[in-house]
């Protein structure tokens, strides 16, 4: 394993939003951050926001921006003020001594006095039989990029919250007909979503219906069984393909053992700071947040992190942040 | 250098007749995991140049490619070998996977 002499002040795992927002902060108050991108163990380069298109609610963008225009603003922003960037996975942290250290997928050592957990969030999977079989094969988490290859076709959509209906209705710009399946009466939605979603002619729902099983061969799906949850009958729906927006699982395995989660596996910090457990260690954006999930929020605790970092360096390291 | 662009009219003479494997990079402009992956095809292309041909296939101006072997997500990675499909590689990957994937090929 190669290792370089320099400690950073401030290294930052993470490159959506919450990261990038902390890069800003940190370099601007001349830390010289340097932001770990990751490549693909906790999602892509650029977060989720790089799978989307139009955002139309992130402040100061009346027309909207899409996706990965913002997040290339973002880093573009935090590289002027003095961030470095590597883009590799990390895939070992030890945070039980300092400076922590730090190594990627390819060997690099990296060692820092405080570091910034930005990881994010990974779609969550159905892990029903057949899903793993058929993935990437008509079964997708991602309907920004493999939307395009059901032009004319019938696509079902998995979750009814704003990224289910955000898919469903980017599908029906090629696919002849979208199919929701909502395993409760009503969705999660928020209303403007759900008015949109009721308005399109090309998308339909199926409710109280949970998947049990993808169904296809030779590399193409042909159905999606589906249990009523009311009557615990099963049925079988044609598909040619099956997006999942089900929502997602914070990417923790870094700190297994070693930083405190809630029982739903999020990051915990001491609110309304973003320490965590371990000094020196701050947690901002999807991985400690299963409440409000935006890149505006993501954004905001990214801001909060660096600044608290900025305060902790400020006083030393010290252990105590009262 | 990097990859080389190829399309659904030159294919067959650049991929299905060529004498050593070629690597083809399925993608597209609005794909955001392939502008992960095709950084590091280009780099496959600059460092194993002897070893394997190296090509993208924008799969919006080239459609019938794609449909031709099943294209339903990308970034997607194929290998071809006397101008049969050889690998098939689905979805983003980091540099070491990707290489290990295609340690048949590499030198």
């Amino acid at each position: 394993m190669s290792s370089t002499d320099t400690t950073h002040q401030v290294t930052i795992i993470g490159s959506g939003p919450a990261g990038l927002t902390a890069a800003v902060y940190a370099a601007r108050a001349n830390l010289e951050p340097l932001v770990i991108e990751g490549v693909i163990e906790g999602g892509p380069t650029g977060g989720q926001l790089t799978l989307t298109t139009d955002v139309e609610n992130f402040p100061g963008f009346a027309d909207g921006i899409m996706g990965p225009e913002l997040i290339l603003q973002m880093r573009a922003q935090a590289e002027r003020f003095g961030t470095t960037f590597i883009t590799e996975d990390i895939v070992k942290v030890n945070v039980e001594q300092r400076p922590f250290t730090l190594e990627t997928a390819s060997g690099n050592a990296i060692s820092t006095q405080a570091l910034i957990v930005a990881t994010g969030a990974k779609p969550r999977r159905l892990d029903i039989p057949g899903e793993a079989e058929l993935w990437g094969s008509g079964v997708s988490a991602c309907a920004t990029c493999d939307g395009f290859f059901f032009r004319d076709q019938h696509v079902v959509i998995v979750g009814g919250g704003d990224s289910a209906m955000e898919e469903a209705m980017f599908l029906t710009k090629f696919a002849a007909k979208v199919t929701v399946v909502h395993r409760r009466d009503e969705l999660r939605a928020s209303k403007i979503m759900q008015d949109r979603a009721f308005a399109n002619d090309k998308i339909d729902f199926v409710w109280n219906a949970i998947p049990t099983e993808v169904n296809g061969s030779d590399g193409k799906v042909s159905s999606l069984t589906l249990k009523d949850t009311q009557t615990g009958e099963f049925s079988d729906l044609p598909c040619d393909g099956l997006f999942l927006a089900i929502g997602h699982i914070p990417n923790t395995w870094l700190f297994d053992g070693t930083l405190e989660t809630d029982n739903d596996g999020y990051l915990i910090v001491d609110q309304p700071t973003t320490h965590t457990n371990v000094p020196g260690v701050f947690a901002c954006g999807d991985v400690m947040d299963h409440t409000y999930r935006q890149a505006v929020t993501a954004a905001g605790t990214g801001c909060r992190a660096a600044m608290d970092a900025e305060r902790w360096l400020a006083a030393g390291g010290d252990a105590s942040h009262q | 250098m990097g990859a080389t662009p190829v399309t659904d009219s030159d294919w067959d003479t650049e991929v299905l007749a060529s004498d050593r494997p070629v690597l083809v990079d399925f993608w597209a402009e609005w794909c955001g995991p392939c502008k992960m992956v095709s950084p590091i095809v280009d780099e496959i292309a600059d460092e194993q140049g002897d070893n394997l041909k190296v090509m993208k296939i924008d799969v919006d101006d080239n459609p019938g490619t794609a449909r031709q072997y099943g294209i339903m997500s990308i970034p997607t990675l194929m290998v071809f070998k006397d101008g049969q499909l050889d690998k098939k590689i689905v979805g983003a990957k980091g540099k070491a996977a990707l290489m290990s994937d295609l340690a048949d090929y590499t030198g």
